[in-house]
């Protein structure tokens, strides 16, 4: 659009500046926070999908023997499961803040205007939870305590 | 199609199909909020319970869980996660599934996506409604006192 419509080398005063490019007004799903916050709901939602089939097997163990939950309930103390276990944390954490936010987007009419705010507002909650898990979760797994 | 089929112009959109049909899309999207909601309290204090205090992963084993499950307050807990939670994620990757996937492929995998659901809901339910906290070695004096009474 701006492209097209070069202005000559020194304009009348009367010719407006071109707009600048902008995306479409009222936008939420394309391009910037509306986008990215989209993906990254789908990409965790996924991914805890996964992890719960696997979770609710790895629980059925209990009504085995208590050899058996032991046996496998010790995998999740290895470092590299801790490590997965802070990922999974955090993806829960973001997939959960976002979902509220999404709530908040579709139930209230200030919702749509302040979705990035709330999505800045995410992140920043997010970040204060994981600061609040994972030293201590790091020291479980490394410290053994 | 015979021409008495064709609405009168101007007719509102779908006015033609029976109103107040149960319209399951509607429901799965108030079922995807309403249940986000309250995986917000569950799951957040699962893991908290779980992970953080009493809990933490080094100390997880069977007798953490039957100490825990010996209180029914927890079995009704992990049979609402275990059913707003799945639930919510099949009917999650339902909707990846209609995106992202075309033709025979998309049945194989709506039916094999609903059938790990259903078993797996019949599973943990079975797991959580019959587990016996007795079965097992345990220091835990609570635990050891309920046994010995039965
Ligand atoms: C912690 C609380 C949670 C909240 C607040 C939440 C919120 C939401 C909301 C509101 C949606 C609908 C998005 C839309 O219709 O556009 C959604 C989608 C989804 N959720 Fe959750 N959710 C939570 C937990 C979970 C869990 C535990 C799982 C996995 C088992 C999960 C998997 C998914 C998936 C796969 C989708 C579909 C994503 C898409 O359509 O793009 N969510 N979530
Ligand atoms: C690393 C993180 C996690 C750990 C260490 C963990 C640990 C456990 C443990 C020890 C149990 C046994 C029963 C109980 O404690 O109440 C359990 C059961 C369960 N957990 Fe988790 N959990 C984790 C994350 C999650 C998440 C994110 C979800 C939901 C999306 C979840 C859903 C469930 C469900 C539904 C059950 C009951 C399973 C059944 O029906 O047998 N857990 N978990």
């Amino acid at each position: 659009m701006t492209s097209q419509a070069a202005p000559p080398e020194s304009p009348p005063a009367s010719v407006p500046e071109p707009r600048k490019r902008r995306l479409p007004a009222g936008t939420l799903y394309r391009g910037r926070e509306g986008m990215w916050s989209w993906v990254l709901h789908r990409i965790t939602g996924t991914a805890i999908f996964f992890f719960l089939l696997v979770h609710i097997l790895d629980t059925s163990l209990i009504r085995i023997s208590p050899e058996a939950y032991d046996a496998v309930i010790g995998t999740y103390k290895t470092p590299i499961m801790g490590l997965g276990e802070v990922a999974l944390v955090a993806a829960i954490g973001l997939h959960a803040l976002n979902g509220l936010r999404i709530i908040c987007i579709d139930m209230f009419s200030w919702g749509p205007k302040a979705q990035r705010v709330m999505f800045w507002v995410a992140i920043g909650l997010w970040i204060v939870l994981l600061i609040g898990f994972v030293p201590r979760h790091l020291m479980h797994v490394f410290g053994g305590e | 199609m015979s021409t008495e089929n064709i609405a009168a112009p101007r007719s509102p959109y779908l006015s033609h199909r029976k109103r107040n049909r149960f319209n399951i899309e509607k429901w799965g999207w108030i079922y995807m909020r309403v249940s986000g909601v309250l995986l917000v309290v569950l799951i957040f204090g699962h893991l908290f319970y779980n992970l953080i205090f009493p809990g933490k992963v080094s100390i997880l084993d069977w007798a953490f869980v039957a100490g825990k499950l010996a209180n029914p307050i927890w079995i009704v807990w992990d049979l609402l996660l275990l059913w707003l939670a799945l639930i919510h994620g099949a009917n999650g990757m339902r909707t990846l599934i209609n995106d992202y996937a075309h033709g025979r492929f998309r049945t194989v995998l709506l039916w094999a996506l609903g059938a790990t659901t259903a078993v797996l809901l019949v599973m943990g339910t079975l797991v959580l409604t019959t587990f016996d906290p007795c079965l097992g070695d345990t220091d835990n004096a609570e635990l050891i006192k309920i046994c010995a009474a039965q």
